[in-house]
């Protein structure tokens, strides 16, 4: 079924690249096998209109011209060739080389597909890439959520999009209706940025906690990114930045190894324990990582990461379903 | 997941125009170049061997020959250009391209600017797009950490590490001969032959305290074989223990970060079971979520959190200023003893957990979703 589809894809493609004259419907349903195999002419146009929307979706330049001498009131058709082909473009060994690479970037993603048939189409002429250099090296992103495919191509045609989607703080799920600007990966997760139309404000979603199925509610183009729009900067200021203080701590020696590491200063107590200063941006998120290390680091300053910490201890010790959680 | 005909088609009109520049190219090669397997290969040449010019004679067809697993492919002048590329394909090496950009010591910076360049020129219009998509591979690791390991990587030299063990609370020292640095879910690795346990490991670059290129020769033994990856980290055992946790909603990201399974929402937040080959990350995950997580079973395990939390608590208490006492000093419950560093557990795969200490995913930000 496919298989016969793409075959007769692939004889219009040729037939219309190969005519320096645009050909009829008729002369087209002739040149075709699997359309003059068609029984009814209704069948065929319909089929015809079809493929021509699919070719164009590809990308393919299907010229429709009104101007043919032999055939008056028919509408000829014919792909351009000029404007079919990739630009003659030549990369150099080491550029094919990182190219292959970048090719490889998406690797488990679902821009596999178009990744690796772009780079044949640039290495179809030209020598082969010296990679030598990068053997063994292999950057991956992976687009493991459901919705990436969805939210890229709303992105990409700048359709607005509803979807269900898991509040991280509260778990509450709602039904949002987004302008969607950009995608991001960040810190190894999928982010959509984009203007939330009942919140009224630009919002950052994280893609893993889409519910549903993403739909399209609008038309393509229908508005305009904001020229400014920096993702990368919007999703990390988002997600964490707050001004850096130092907090202190004790710690026990020969412990909290991953702790040290970002200590700028320690202090030998003399008594078995290390002062340690580290820079300090989220309280909440220091004091996760601080409570995992159990009795063998102690906060001393601030009193918000102190608290933070006992807060934490006691949510751990409260009896289960007393709500009395960290947050 | 079967493909739609207009796929195969942007496929095969790629294929034409690289099988014609590479004749005679081993079926293997051709089909790992289009990321297809060589039995979809074969179904694509044999595709392509009965299409062709209006007349479909003989003399009209393509010619495809595969014989003897070389690739041969003739008579197919009309489609021999490669069409344009589409916003997806150039998305796909131009994000590329700029992730790369960021990757530390990435030998030579120039060729990726050049090609960067003639790729944005070649592509014109269908350029546009990949600026609404951005990809950053990890900006926590040290860059000198990163470039050591390709070097060495390059040049087959060992290196020594001093590697941190999160979950053991420990440093050790190793040689490795590299095989292969990667990124995965946004951090990145090193996988090596590890001589100390004389097997393959993968290192998390972001630990490694130090790192140092031996002058020795570091080819990995013809017996190391790379792990497959693609899933991801995590690669649950039947062997392991299954934990059951109760998570309120507050902690429902765990869902996200770690493999679970046997998921069941309830009134007040999920119940769901986690398998893990120690128990010690899994402490130091339910201490970290502060009761926003409780240990349903093992029993062990509830008793040993609850134990860590009331010794850290201690610390706290007003009658007990936090101190340095050596009177206070707690006792560590016993896998944590010094004694047992010395002895590697039966298999370090949980070295490559993601860190339970990691910032916690998408927190109070005000603009979040």
């Amino acid at each position: 079924m496919s298989t016969a589809k793409t075959e007769r894809l692939l004889n219009l493609v040729i037939c219309l690249l190969s005519t320096r004259r645009p050909l009829t419907k008729a002369q087209i349903r002739q040149a075709v096998p699997q359309y003059a195999e068609n029984a009814s002419t209704e069948a065929f146009e319909r089929m015809f209109e079809r493929d021509k929307d699919e070719l164009r979706d590809l990308g393919i330049p299907l010229l429709t011209s009104f101007e043919n001498p032999l055939f008056e009131d028919e509408v000829g058709y014919r792909v351009d060739r000029d404007a079919y082909a990739l630009p003659e473009v030549s990369f150099e060994p080491d550029e094919l080389a990182v190219l292959g690479l970048a090719s490889r970037v998406w690797q488990q993603a679902s821009l596999a597909g178009p990744a690796s048939r772009a780079l044949a189409k640039l290495t179809a002429l030209g020598a082969p890439p010296d990679d030598g250099s990068l053997i063994g090296l292999e950057p991956r992103i992976r687009t493991a959520e459901p919705a990436f495919d969805a939210l890229w191509a709303a992105v990409r045609d700048r359709v607005p999009v509803r979807f269900t989607y898991r509040t991280a703080a509260t778990g509450a799920v709602a039904t949002r209706t987004v302008e969607p600007w950009a995608v991001t990966s960040w810190h190894g997760r999928w982010y959509l940025t984009g203007y939330d139309r009942d919140r009224r404000a630009p919002r950052v979603f994280r893609l893993s906690r889409v519910e549903s199925a993403v739909r399209t509610v609008g038309r393509p183009g229908e508005y305009e990114v904001p020229a400014d729009h920096d993702p990368r900067l919007f999703v990390g200021s988002t997600v964490q930045e707050r001004p850096r203080t130092t907090a202190r701590l004790r710690v026990r020696e020969g412990t909290a190894h991953m702790v040290r590491r970002r200590a700028t200063d320690v202090r030998d107590l003399g008594d078995g324990w290390h002062e340690l200063s580290v820079d300090l941006d989220d309280p909440e998120v220091l004091a996760e990582e601080l409570v995992s290390h159990g009795a063998n680091v102690v906060v001393v300053e601030p009193s918000d990461l102190r608290d933070a910490v006992v807060r934490r201890l006691r949510g751990v010790l409260a009896p289960a379903g007393t709500g009395e959680g960290a947050r | 997941m079967s493909e739609s005909a207009t796929e195969r088609l942007s496929r095969l009109l790629a294929m034409v125009p690289w099988l014609l520049a590479h004749q005679g190219v081993p079926l293997a090669e051709a089909a790992t170049a289009f990321g297809v397997d060589q039995r979809q290969l074969v179904k694509d040449l044999e595709l392509l061997f009965v299409c062709g010019l209006p007349g479909h004679m003989p003399d009209d067809l393509i010619e495809a020959d595969w014989e003897g697993g070389f690739v041969y492919v003739g008579n197919a002048d009309a489609i021999a250009r490669p069409l344009r590329l589409g916003v997806d394909e150039a998305l796909a090496l131009i994000v590329g391209l700029r992730a790369l950009a960021d990757v530390p010591g990435l030998g030579d910076r120039e060729a990726l600017d050049r090609a960067l360049a003639k790729l944005e020129s070649a592509a014109g219009a269908a350029a546009a797009p990949a600026e609404s998509v951005r990809v950053d591979l990890d900006a926590g690791t040290d860059p000198a950490v990163v470039q050591a390991c390709e070097d060495a990587l390059r040049r087959r030299r060992r290196l020594h590490l001093r590697y941190l063990v999160p979950r053991r609370d420990e440093t050790t020292e190793r040689d490795v001969d590299p095989m292969r640095v990667l990124t995965v879910e946004g951090h990145w690795y090193l996988e090596a032959w590890c001589h100390r346990v004389e097997d393959v490991r993968t290192f998390r670059l972001d630990r490694v305290v130090d790192v140092r290129v031996l002058d020795v020769d570091g080819t990995a033994p013809p017996t190391a074989r790379s792990r497959d990856l693609n899933a991801g980290l995590f690669e649950p055992s039947p062997h392991d223990h299954l934990v059951t946790l109760h998570l309120s909603p507050a902690a429902r990201w765990v869902v996200d970060y770690y493999p679970v399974e046997a998921v069941v929402e309830q009134p007040d937040g999920l119940r769901v079971g986690i398998r893990t080959a120690d128990l010690a990350w899994l402490r130091q995950l339910v201490l970290r979520l502060g009761g926003d997580a409780t240990v349903l079973d093992p029993p062990e395990l509830a008793d040993d959190v609850r134990r860590t939390a009331e010794r850290a608590l201690a610390a706290y208490e007003p009658s007990e200023p936090p101190s340095s006492q050596p009177s206070e000093r707690p006792s560590e419950p016993p896998s944590d003893q010094p004694s047992k560093r010395t002895s590697e557990p039966p298999s370090e795969r949980t070295d490559q957990r993601p860190d339970p200490a990691e910032p916690s995913p998408v927190g109070g930000g005000t603009a979040e979703g």
